[in-house]
């Protein structure tokens, strides 16, 4: 057999929040259809750097291994992506793996997304259904809004959108491109449009939809390939619409 | 509850920039562009305007003002965007940062083309404008202030349309980017045609 390929990976590292970043690099032979995460895997097996020294393991997210649980989003080559479905094959080398640093940083590839979470619930992105008695059966969706609502409903939290809006930054608070298209599927669904004006007094909240700059870096990166724009602009109207008329009716 | 107010400041900051100031840009470079017809036209229509009764309420509450209450929180807006086109460099990232770019130019210009006409102690006239054009330096920047300004407002007229929820799909985006395109190469040309007349008489 001839010499074993292998796969150069340079990995930005950090080993907490305080602490600062610094690159590392690796060489791992490559097996056909490998994708980071197993690249990532054989950093495990074999912690060794390029200078041959041991390091601590590189660290990072993941779960589902199928692009349906958005832990393991990170900056592959400069763009945010799911390192599950991100294969050796399609990406030039040296492979570059950097954290979304949109987020605090934990450790390595690691990031907290826990903004996210609480951007979900100050929307309040769920259908509220809960009481002391049974409600029955909701009322029915028209299957024309049922398909593209279904593709709102991708969403996985990776926070791929949120890295590559560069109006969320230090100096300001918006809650990110996924929130606004959540709202937009919750007031779709008609048992959540009972609470649609509570959604859109937070999408006019601090940090709210106004906060978009229409980069539409978003739309780009979204592994899901939700159509967040055209939510944004959705939004734009029925959040205006609110504002404006609300006041008529108090 | 949550305070609203940028919301609003937001929103007002939108409205404002399509319904006065955009639609001034336009009416003014259209004016201007009578000195393309000799100064004698041009003369005549600054005089038609300068008789208009209420002029100075006009101008300040449905020019200045919004004028610059656009500009003032427009500066705040693009201060506090974050700039991410070199890592990404799609076409509509790299506009949101010519949206910006152009704002903080148009800001300066007007601020300049403000302070040495309308505010200049001099009357509005043919050979006031010729006589600041033919310093080759304030020339070309008046040339650069009216291409900024007319991209701003054909650019700024595109997010205007998503801001207020009319453009939602990616398709119409599209076609309104195609159609902005083209009202900002008019409205260059109108303004820049008004320039080159000022400029020619004199030589
Ligand atoms: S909208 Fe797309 S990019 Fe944003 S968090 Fe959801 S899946 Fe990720
Ligand atoms: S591991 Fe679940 S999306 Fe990649």
């Amino acid at each position: 057999m001839s010499e074993q390929k292998r796969i150069h990976l340079i990995v930005e590292r950090q080993n907490d929040n305080n602490s600062s970043s610094y690159t590392e690099e690796f060489k791992v032979p490559y097996r056909s259809g490998m994708n980071v995460i197993a690249a990532l895997m054989e950093i495990q097996r074999n912690p060794k750097n390029t200078k041959g020294e041991n390091v601590a393991p590189v660290a990072w997210e993941s779960n589902c291994l199928e692009e349906i649980c958005g832990a393991c989003m990170m900056v592959i080559n400069g763009k945010p992506r799911q390192a599950c479905t991100a294969l050796i094959d399609n990406l030039e080398q040296p492979i570059k793996l950097q954290p979304a640093r949109t987020f605090p940083v934990v450790r390595d590839l690691v990031v907290d997304r826990s903004r996210m979470f609480d951007a979900l619930k100050r929307v309040k992105a769920w259908v509220p259904i809960d009481g002391t008695y049974d409600l029955g059966p909701g009322p029915r969706m028209a299957e024309r809004d049922r398909q593209w609502a279904y593709e709102l409903s991708k969403c996985f939290t990776c926070g791929a959108c949120v890295e590559a809006c560069p109006n969320v930054n230090e100096k300001t608070s918006f809650i990110g491109p996924f929130a606004i298209s959540q709202v937009r599927l919750f007031n779709t669904h008609p048992t959540g449009a009972m609470h649609s004006h509570e959604r859109i007094e937070a999408l006019m909240g601090e940090g709210g939809i106004h906060e978009c700059g229409n980069s539409q870096n978003c739309v780009q990166v979204c592994p899901k390939n939700i159509p967040l724009t055209t939510s944004i602009a959705a939004m734009n109207g029925q959040v205006n619409r609110y504002a404006l008329t609300s006041w008529l009716r108090k | 509850m949550e305070q609203q107010k940028d919301f609003w400041f937001r929103r007002l900051h939108s409205l404002m920039g399509v319904i006065p100031v955009s639609v001034f840009l336009a009416f003014h470079l259209f004016v201007n562009s009578t000195a393309t017809l000799g100064a004698e036209r041009y003369n005549e229509s600054v005089a038609g305007i300068a008789g208009l009764p209420f002029l100075k309420i006009i101008e300040f509450l449905f020019i200045f003002l919004p004028l610059l209450y656009h500009g003032v929180y427009g500066m705040y807006i693009a201060f506090t965007s974050g700039y991410n086109a070199g890592r990404y460099t799609w076409f509509r990232n790299q506009m949101f940062v010519w949206h910006r770019i152009s704002g903080v130019i148009t800001f300066i210009f007007v601020v300049w083309h403000l302070w040495t006409t309308r505010f200049s102690g001099n009357a509005a006239n043919f050979d006031m404008v010729a006589a600041i054009v033919e310093n080759p330096v304030q020339f070309w920047f008046m040339i650069i202030g009216v291409v900024a300004s007319a991209f701003h407002l054909a650019n700024g007229l595109w997010g205007f349309l998503i801001h207020w929820g009319v453009t939602v799909g990616p398709r119409s985006q599209k076609i309104s980017a195609y159609a902005m395109g083209g009202i900002w190469l008019i409205l260059s040309a109108v303004g820049v045609s008004a320039l080159l007349a000022f400029k020619n008489t004199l030589a």
